[in-house]
């Protein structure tokens, strides 16, 4: 069987994609895209930890589940919000919000 | 394999199912209703946060201190005296907010007005169960829950282009913060075998590099939620640009509940043989975010963004009874007392400058505030006395919660940090004097907005600090039987 650290090596490179990306990404859509990412790499970590180490209790793949959910909902209030930015500039580049500044 | 339905106490959790139920039930009745009924939106919730404040009383007065709901054995949520106190103190959050959104909606032009109170509801709930959990799922919950109602609120102003630049900007590094968080949990609960938090403190040590590095992981997602330096970056922006009613809302409510989970990870998940790793970080952060929040504040004219320094600055304070934990027994009801200072003072600043705020987002500038007490001397002084009590002067209330903080930390042998927190508590009187001085000293014009909501939530607020600071006795106890009658672990026991 694949040894656990595998999974976590892979869980921690998906991580820092997803870190490297919201900060050099300047697309509001790509930095909620490495989000994502960042959450699926929670994901990853979870059902590795749940399948080696407690297989009997459930509480693993549930909070996965969550993850899921809580993803689901972030891209969707992210979307909507990018969106109506959108409408409003026609842009949504991150460095272009830039009126709230001291 | 068969399935048991596990034996939960609903009476216990009741404050919460309250407060998510109410919530729903604004959700349907907002797509059935006609619009002039929507107007009655705000009420409904402020009848389900009397109600749920009700049960929190009935519970506290109750003495029930805890539910069980099994998973694997542990309860997965505590409902001790820490909890009731945290839940009267968002219940409070939430009516005051609802009390001055009544008026200020009206005032911004926002008219999506049911819809906005559903997603105060959730909110609250969120914050709630920041309060009470006992496992390391629902922590995570609580805060999504606590956090994605809040970046809608921060754009409802919409069409406002600040507005959506706001909202915008605290959901990016929001759900960022919150990949930190819980990459952070899922590393602690596989070093530790469980999700469970009397079980993760078992088993920490066993966890090694991992368990640290899942606790440093979850404490900058928190960090961020609270607004510590050096993950502070997204406040004065979002707090400038949102609706204030939302600011004043979210500058109590996101904060408290953001260190609601982190005492309760850091008292209870984490063992004590660890703490001088831990305690060190705070203090740092703490030190840090002292000295920023407070010295960039002075260069602000804005009194939102002004306001949002000087929130940060707050949560330096609370940061430093956290720091001071494992080491002074006082600790957990000097950071209590202190949120509790912190709730009433801000939330009355902000309902006075929800006053002089005029609509479309004008009248926030210091210069707005120039000869305020020529035309209301009621509310200048009223705002001058919040403003003394934000610098911490004796007789407000804000003194009795830096006093109690200061001393923890001393108890803790802080002593550099309190040092840190006298000095830039004296640095923070120039920029709060400036608001009372704008007031006193110059001439200028601009009416003051009056409603009976408006009126009713700072008289609230007023007289909450008021009564803290002229008769301490009755809040320290208060906030050192909720911090006893828990199950926190504290220095000595």
């Amino acid at each position: 069987m694949i040894p656990l650290s595998w999974y976590l090596i892979v869980s921690a490179c998906l991580f820092c994609i997803g870190l490297y990306g919201v900060m050099a990404r300047r697309n509001a859509v790509a930095m909620l895209m490495a989000v994502e990412l960042t959450l699926n790499a929670v994901n990853i970590n979870l059902i590795a930890f749940w399948r080696y180490n407690n297989p009997g209790e459930p509480i693993g793949v549930a909070w996965a589940i969550f993850v899921l959910t809580v993803a689901a909902a972030e891209a969707a209030v992210g979307l909507a919000l990018i969106i109506s930015i959108y409408r409003q500039r026609d842009s949504v580049v991150a460095e272009e919000l830039d009126i709230l500044k001291y | 394999m068969e399935f048991q339905a596990p034996a939960i106490n609903i009476a216990i959790i009741l404050p919460v199912v309250i407060v998510a139920g109410f919530g729903l039930v604004l959700m349907i009745l907002d797509m059935l209703m006609e619009d002039e009924l929507r107007g009655l939106g705000p009420w409904i919730s402020l009848g389900g946060l009397v109600l749920a404040g009700l049960q929190t009383i009935a519970l506290w007065l109750g003495g029930s201190y805890e539910t069980f709901i099994p998973v694997g054995g542990h309860p997965m949520v505590v409902v001790d005296g820490y909890a009731h106190f945290f839940n009267m103190l968002f219940i409070i959050t939430g009516i005051l907010a609802i009390l001055m959104s009544m008026p200020y909606l009206i005032k911004a032009d926002i008219d999506e007005k049911a819809e906005y109170y559903m997603l105060l509801m959730f909110s609250i709930s969120g914050m709630m169960l920041m309060g009470m959990a006992n496992d390391l799922l629902l922590i995570f919950i609580g805060l999504e829950l606590l956090s994605i109602p809040l970046y809608v609120m921060c754009g409802i102003a919409r069409p406002r282009e600040a507005s959506e630049e706001s909202a915008m900007k605290y959901f990016l590094l929001g759900a960022f913060a919150s990949g930190f968080l819980v990459f952070g949990l899922a590393l602690l609960y596989g070093a530790t075998g469980s999700t469970a938090l009397p079980v993760v403190v078992e088993n920490f040590t066993a966890g090694g590099v991992i368990a640290y590095t899942g606790l440093a992981m979850q404490l900058v997602g928190l960090a961020f939620k609270v607004g510590a330096v050096p993950f502070h970056m997204w406040t004065p922006d979002v707090y400038e640009g949102a609706p204030t009613a939302v600011t004043a809302f979210m500058s109590v409510g996101a904060k408290v509940g953001g260190f609601a989970a982190m005492i309760r990870i850091l008292a209870e998940a984490v063992p004590q043989e660890s703490a001088p790793i831990w305690t060190t970080a705070i203090a740092i952060i703490a030190a840090a975010t002292l000295i920023l929040g407070n010295v960039v504040a002075i260069s602000q004219t804005n009194i939102k963004r002004m306001l949002a320094y000087s929130s940060i600055a707050h949560g330096g304070y609370i940061l430093m009874a956290v720091a001071a934990l494992p080491f002074s027994g006082d600790a957990v009801s000097a950071s209590l007392t202190y949120m509790l200072t912190y709730m009433f003072t801000n939330l009355g600043a902000f309902a006075v400058i929800m006053m002089v705020e005029k609509s479309g987002n004008r009248g926030v500038l210091l210069e707005d505030y120039k000869g305020l007490s020529k035309r209301n001397l009621g509310m200048a002084l009223i705002l001058a006395y919040f403003m003394f009590s934000l610098i911490g002067m004796p007789l407000t209330g804000g003194f009795i919660g830096k006093f109690v903080v200061f001393q923890a930390a001393i108890d803790a042998n802080l002593i550099w940090l309190t040092i840190i927190g006298v000095v830039t508590a004296a640095v923070s009187a120039y920029y709060y004097l400036r608001v009372v001085f704008y007031m006193f000293m110059f001439d200028g014009q601009g009416d003051l907005e009056f409603s009976p909501a408006m009126m009713t939530a700072t008289t609230v607020a007023l007289v909450a600090t008021l009564a803290i600071g002229f008769f301490p006795g009755l809040w320290l106890n208060l906030a050192r039987t909720a911090s006893l009658a828990s199950q926190l672990l504290m220095a000595g026991g």
